[in-house]
């Protein structure tokens, strides 16, 4: 098929969205070392305070801007530096109940709880506002118009292009193309990743779009069972992608027929029909891009799902700062410390990032599909596809199954 | 058509299979992230 062309148009979007989306990360990164790494940029003179933030401190605070807060994160009390009980002046320990707060602001306060889990020593965590932020601002912003972006071109191409139709005569003779389990699987897969869109967005854009004209109740309501429905149904995706992956890997490893196929467009602009084998190039970088993009965002997934058990960051962060990448192209040392609560931050981002791409090329392939181009929603609807449909764009895989049939008993056809 | 429904139902069954045997685990999302009671400072 020629889905190609639809490809490369949603990864340039994809990718423009994607720099804009890392340009505006970069920021809130610095942002959410505010609490306490950020290095002293000049000697501040904090004698008037006592070593509390200064006027100067207060006003970067209220811009925006990193404030240096080491002093006050290192400021947290020293019980082996205080004086003794019994001597003069001797305290109940070495810190008092600001360093203790301090202690805790700056999550290194010695706390001992009988909750267990993960997450339960940290009790104030202060990272979480770039992150909340981003999520409100820039993601939920261009992930909307990558989406909207991805339709409008689909819709250009419409116009311009119309239905890709069938060239030659009709031979009214039909080839089985996939079979019941494969077009199960499909649809596990599609049905499970549409309901997915949906209820994330719900869950990602609700309270900016949904509040306004529901009302809290009612979307309290429908963001419940969107979440209940998002969460469940992450595993029919996972069991589909693995099933789709297993069906059709053979199919998908790239050969020479795709380099002609590329260079010729899929035939897309006129110049015929390049000849392909069961999935043209087009459809491999769709299938590649599902199982590499879908297995991503099933990671992150669940890693989110099992809140602060999976984290995935600071481990990979690491690993990225110690090839050196990271710095090369400017984005300063990652942060390879975290507490549990960023961890979940990165992972939600990340995951409704890749969603957003993997989203936008589903789109066009959705459209080319289905009303995108004659006879080719056949082979997901009832396995059969028209003859002449799969001699124009898999020609090599026709070329097969007649060698197939011809070895077969003659007359085989095969049926629904 | 067929295979289409089939892949429609079987999405709601493992749905509503996995919340089953999620809460036969006793396992829950919400609770992992709260410190509710029993938190002590210092030592
Ligand atoms: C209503 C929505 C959808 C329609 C109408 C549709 C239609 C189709 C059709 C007709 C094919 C077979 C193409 C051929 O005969 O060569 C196909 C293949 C495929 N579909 Fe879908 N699909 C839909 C949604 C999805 C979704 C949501 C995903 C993944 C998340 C997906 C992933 C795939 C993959 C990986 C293939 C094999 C590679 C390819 O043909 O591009 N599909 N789909």
């Amino acid at each position: 098929m020629r889905d190609i062309r639809h490809f490369i148009l949603g990864c340039i979007v994809a990718a423009l969205a994607f720099i804009g989306l890392v340009s505006s990360l970069t920021p809130g990164m610095v942002n959410a070392q505010e609490a306490g790494s950020v290095a002293p940029q000049t000697e501040i003179d904090r004698s008037a305070t006592g070593g509390a933030p200064t006027l100067e401190d207060i006003m970067r605070r209220q811009q925006g801007l990193p404030v240096d807060n080491s002093e006050r994160a290192a400021n947290v009390g020293d019980p082996s530096g205080a004086a003794n009980l019994s001597d003069q002046l001797g305290t109940l320990g070495g810190a008092s109940d600001p360093d203790l707060w301090r202690g805790m602001r700056f999550n290194e306060a010695d706390v001992t709880t009988q909750v267990r889990g993960p997450a339960a020593e940290v009790l104030i965590q202060d990272r979480g506002m770039w992150w909340l932020q981003f999520r409100e601002g820039p993601l939920l912003t261009y992930g909307g118009y990558l989406l909207l972006g991805t339709i409008g071109l689909l819709a250009l191409f419409f116009l311009i292009r119309g239905r890709v139709k069938i060239d030659g005569e009709k031979t009214g003779r039909r080839i089985e193309r996939f079979k019941n389990f494969e077009r199960f699987g499909h649809w596990l897969l599609a049905g499970s990743f549409i309901v997915l869109g949906i209820t994330g967005l719900v869950s990602l854009m609700g309270r900016k779009f949904m509040i306004p004209v529901m009302g809290h109740e009612s979307y309290a309501l429908i963001a419940g069972a969107s979440k209940w429905v998002h969460n469940n149904v992450s595993w029919a995706f996972m069991l589909a992608l693995v099933m789709i992956f297993v069906m059709w890997v053979v199919h998908n490893f790239p050969d020479k027929t795709d380099l002609k196929w590329l260079a010729m467009g899929g035939g897309l602009f006129g110049g015929g029909h390049p000849p392909a084998k069961k999935f043209n190039a087009g459809q491999k970088l769709i299938f590649w891009s599902t199982i590499v993009l879908g297995a991503s965002i099933s990671v992150s997934g669940i890693s989110l799902l099992f809140p602060f058990e999976l984290p995935l960051f600071a481990k990979t962060f690491a690993i990225l700062n110690s090839t050196g990448l990271p710095e090369m192209f400017g984005f300063g040392i990652l942060q390879e410390t975290m507490t549990p609560h960023e961890e979940m931050q990165y992972a939600q981002l990340w995951h409704a990032i890749v969603s957003f791409v993997l989203m936008s090329i589903i789109l066009a392939h959705i459209y080319i599909g289905s009303l995108g181009m004659e006879g080719a929603y056949d082979a997901m609807g009832s396995g059969m596809v028209e003859e002449q449909w799969a001699k124009e764009h898999h020609s090599l895989w026709v070329e097969e199954v007649k060698e197939r049939e011809g070895k077969a008993p003659s007359g085989a056809t095969p049926a629904e | 058509m067929k295979a289409m429904l089939v892949g429609f139902v079987a999405i709601a069954v493992i749905a509503v299979g996995a919340d089953y045997t999620l809460d036969q685990m006793g396992w829950s999302a919400a609770e992992q992230g709260a410190s509710s009671s029993s938190v002590r400072l210092g030592n």
